[in-house]
């Protein structure tokens, strides 16, 4: 199947501030794409691109084979779109919202009730329905613009920040029901949460300063730190420099390194060589010299330490450049 | 043009329903009835002229609408920009102009209903007297025109702001402008400096010429292509407004 969104050179200049800088990605049906950076980053920016809010200034958004500027209707259709904060009108109540918003989609008569309660059923906004938006809480609020966005079963959905503000239960709620939707859909999901990554999509997608930094699944990124597939060792104080030389001395070990000392014990990271260290190999390796072992795991890294190594580490050079411009 | 009329429908309802979310509509029909009788009883002499007709409750409706149809428009895009509904609304299968005439129609049908509701004063007229109810229909037809080509002027400014506010304060300026360049005292002002044309031009920008004469009962092409070419024109301004400005 070829790609659902597809958005080539996207970019977009607000003032001096080069808010998306020639953004090309391709979402395929059954994909869930996690669309990471910085606040300010231009994810939204992006985000309003494709789903023909904004028109860039150079580059276009392609949706199930519609371009965004050229044949709106279309490409609009196929889409649902939920914006940050999930924006509805508050004075009106979920039902008859959706009712509207079922209307302007096309549909007539009974079938109107029929996608509202199917909606409503997806997102539990049933207890809700009749109760006007803005008495609403956050998380239901939140539910509302969701269920807005998948009322007529689009093929392509796309939801900037979703989760954002809601309550560890409700989070859970909205990742469960983006996995559910995956499989027949292309997804794109802005987030600045790194566990909704692994949680819910097959790709993440980094941007920083307008520019795709990283592509790939959680588990690509994760290569992209130094110790991921490191073995982390906790042996007692007195045995360090024996476990130390030890493990400098095993073919299987690139370096050794001293993380921590503490209450009589030390925390040491041996690097792998190449993919991941065999943790049983370095476990049988300090038995052999009898070297008691108080924890022992392989690392991955976090998530959030790639992000903040793709994300920060040219920062640093620009900002000494352009202090002070402000984020788009 | 079928699927223009029914999304540009759709939005209309949604938006009058709208308006009856909370008690300030019927707290504005209220006042707005209020107002324009009180106008024509009281500072229009209504019983005194010794006339059956409508005259002096017509004749206030420029003055009114100078404050009462901002106060209608001033909601429509700067509501929409600031609570973010904006970006749901263009990024669902509507264009910006059925977007756009939607809600124009809606905020023009509730000052209709506004005035449908002054129907007392032509029940009134028609009971003390034998009134030309032609020229009351004429008069009433011309009222509306003029709410829409304020509404639009309001609408155009609603769609430049986000506060609604500063909406209202600027839509009723440009009204007044329009009102006034009709006025003897503007228009004595200026010819005694400007050539004729441009007197003339301006006195024919003037919503008040156009609106006396429908009240005298001349409903001619003129006028009426006056008030469409204002709706027409700030509804155009509208949407470029709307493009420009949304993702601010």
């Amino acid at each position: 199947m070829d790609a659902l969104i597809e958005a080539h050179q996207l970019r977009k200049v607000f003032g001096d501030i080069t808010a998306v800088d020639s953004i090309t990605l391709r979402v395929k049906r059954g994909e869930v794409l996690g669309f990471l950076g910085p606040n300010g980053a231009g994810k939204s920016t992006t985000m309003k691109m494709i789903t023909g809010f904004l028109e860039p200034d150079s580059g276009r958004a392609v949706i199930c084979g519609h371009d965004v500027q050229d044949e709106p209707k279309l490409a609009k259709g196929k889409l649902g779109y939920v914006p940050e904060g999930a924006p509805s009108y508050s004075e009106m109540t979920p039902r008859s919202f959706l009712s509207f918003i079922a209307e302007i989609r096309g549909f007539r008569g009974p079938e109107i009730d029929k996608r509202i309660s199917t909606a409503a059923e997806r997102t539990g906004l049933e207890p809700v329905l009749d109760q006007t938006i803005e008495t609403l809480s956050k998380g239901y609020k939140r539910r509302v613009g969701v269920a807005q966005a998948i009322l007529h079963d689009p093929p392509v959905l796309v939801m900037d920040e979703p989760t954002d503000g809601l309550d560890p239960n409700q989070k859970h709620h909205v990742r469960e029901l983006i996995k559910t939707m995956a499989a027949d859909k292309a997804i794109i999901i802005s987030t600045h949460i790194l566990e909704e990554v692994e949680a819910v999509c097959s790709r993440a997608v980094v941007i920083n300063r307008g520019a795709i930094v990283a592509d790939g699944t959680a588990e690509d990124l994760l290569h992209r730190i130094r110790h991921h597939g490191a073995v982390s060792v906790r042996v007692p104080s007195d045995r360090s420099d024996a476990a130390i030389r030890l493990l400098k001395d095993a073919q299987l070990v690139a370096g050794v390194e001293t993380l921590a000392k503490a209450n009589g014990h030390s925390h040491i990271r041996a690097l792998p060589r190449e993919g991941i260290l065999d943790a049983a190999k370095v476990a049988a390796l300090l038995r052999s010299e009898a070297i008691p072992i108080d924890e022992l795991y392989v690392e991955r890294g976090r998530l959030d330490e790639v992000f903040r190594q793709i994300t920060t580490s040219d920062d640093q050079k620009r900002d000494k450049n352009r202090e002070g411009a402000a984020d788009a | 043009m079928r699927e223009t009329f029914e999304n540009a429908w759709i939005i209309a309802k949604r938006e009058f329903r709208a308006y009856f979310a909370t008690p300030l509509a019927i707290v504005f029909l209220t006042i707005f009835v209020a107002l324009t009788g009180a106008f024509a009883f009281y500072i229009g002499n209504f019983f005194d002229r010794g006339q059956a007709d409508l005259y002096p409750f017509f004749a206030y409706h420029p003055w009114l609408y100078l404050l009462l149809v901002p106060a209608v428009a001033m909601r429509l895009w700067a509501e929409e920009r600031k609570t973010g509904t904006i970006e749901l609304l263009m990024t669902l299968p509507v264009s910006p102009v059925e977007a756009i005439l939607g809600k124009f129609f809606a905020a023009w049908a509730f000052i209709g209903l506004a005035l449908l509701l002054t129907f007392p004063m032509w029940i009134t007229v028609n009971a003390l007297g034998d009134p030309d109810n032609g020229v009351i229909l004429t008069s009433y037809i011309g009222s509306f025109l003029m709410a829409g080509a304020f509404l639009a002027i309001g609408s155009f400014v609603s769609a430049m702001t986000k506060n609604q506010v500063i909406a209202f304060i600027l839509a009723a300026t440009i009204a007044f402008i329009f009102t006034m360049s009709g006025f003897e005292m503007v228009q004595n002002a200026v010819k005694t400096w400007m050539p004729d044309f441009i007197t003339q031009a301006i006195s024919s920008m003037s919503v008040l010429a156009h609106f006396e004469r429908i009240t005298r009962g001349v409903l001619e092409a003129p006028t009426l292509v006056y008030f469409a070419s204002m709706i027409v024109f700030f509804l155009f301004a509208t949407v470029l407004a709307v493009e420009q400005k949304k993702a601010e």
